[in-house]
């Protein structure tokens, strides 16, 4: 099993991954909501920090969403600003 | 006229029963000045993810408003003013959610869902998917 993964890598080229789908874009994406604390979370660090799109491949217009959306379920107190 | 969506905590010792009749006249500040009230929810006491004002536990009244901004600005005011409220948060929305809030939903549906709807759309990876059936594949032909 391991031989044949290394196949598949090796044909592969390297640093060549492909390009994800911004998860919130296409049809049937979930809606960014500041009461959906359970989806925002997934878009957290352990910390509590917000992740950024390079990571979470969140399109720039859906990330700017995300994070006021973030950052309002934060002031209710909904979720927490840090994870000491 | 304009749809906005209210949300407030109150403080954590007062009763359920209080805290309806305090959101109860907030709305009358609403509809007195000829606004009204499209939804009306109560998530219920939750816990804060921080202390605000040493409550570690809060009550949440959320609603869905139709006001103009003058009635809205009187209703923070008076909000402002009341002890009793820990936080509030009044933000313009486009439109009214059809039913209840994800709030209230999470209440009702949990039991039956579980954690895996959470990981079902979370693994959107499909070079990732893809790889995992040819080597599931490759296993069965051995």
């Amino acid at each position: 099993m391991t031989q044949l993964e290394i196949k598949r890598e090796a044909l592969r080229k390297p640093f060549n991954r492909r390009r994800k789908a911004c998860p919130f874009s296409g049809p049937n994406a979930p809606k960014i909501d500041y009461k959906d604390t359970k989806l925002l979370a997934r878009y957290t660090s352990e910390r509590g920090k917000i992740v950024p799109s390079r990571i979470s491949a969140v399109s720039a217009k859906k990330q700017r969403e995300l994070a006021t959306a973030i950052k309002r379920s934060r002031f209710l107190a909904l979720m927490p600003y840090v994870i000491a | 006229m304009r749809l906005y969506e209210s949300v407030l905590i109150a403080r954590q010792d007062i009763t359920t029963a209080q805290v309806e009749t305090m959101a109860d006249e907030f709305a009358e500040i609403i509809t007195s000045a000829g606004g009204s009230i499209r939804k009306r929810e109560y998530w219920g006491l939750r816990a804060l993810a921080y202390r605000i004002k040493k409550n570690r536990k809060g009550h949440y009244v959320m609603f869905n408003l139709e006001t103009g901004p003058e009635a809205l600005k009187e209703y923070e005011r008076i909000m402002g003013l009341n002890e009793d409220i820990l936080r509030f948060l009044n933000i313009r929305i486009e439109e009214v959610e059809e039913g209840p809030s994800i709030m209230m939903q999470v209440k009702t549906e949990r039991p039956t869902r579980g954690g895996r709807d959470d990981r079902d759309s979370g693994d959107q990876n499909p070079g990732k998917a893809e790889s995992n059936d040819s080597v599931a594949a490759e296993k069965s032909e051995d």
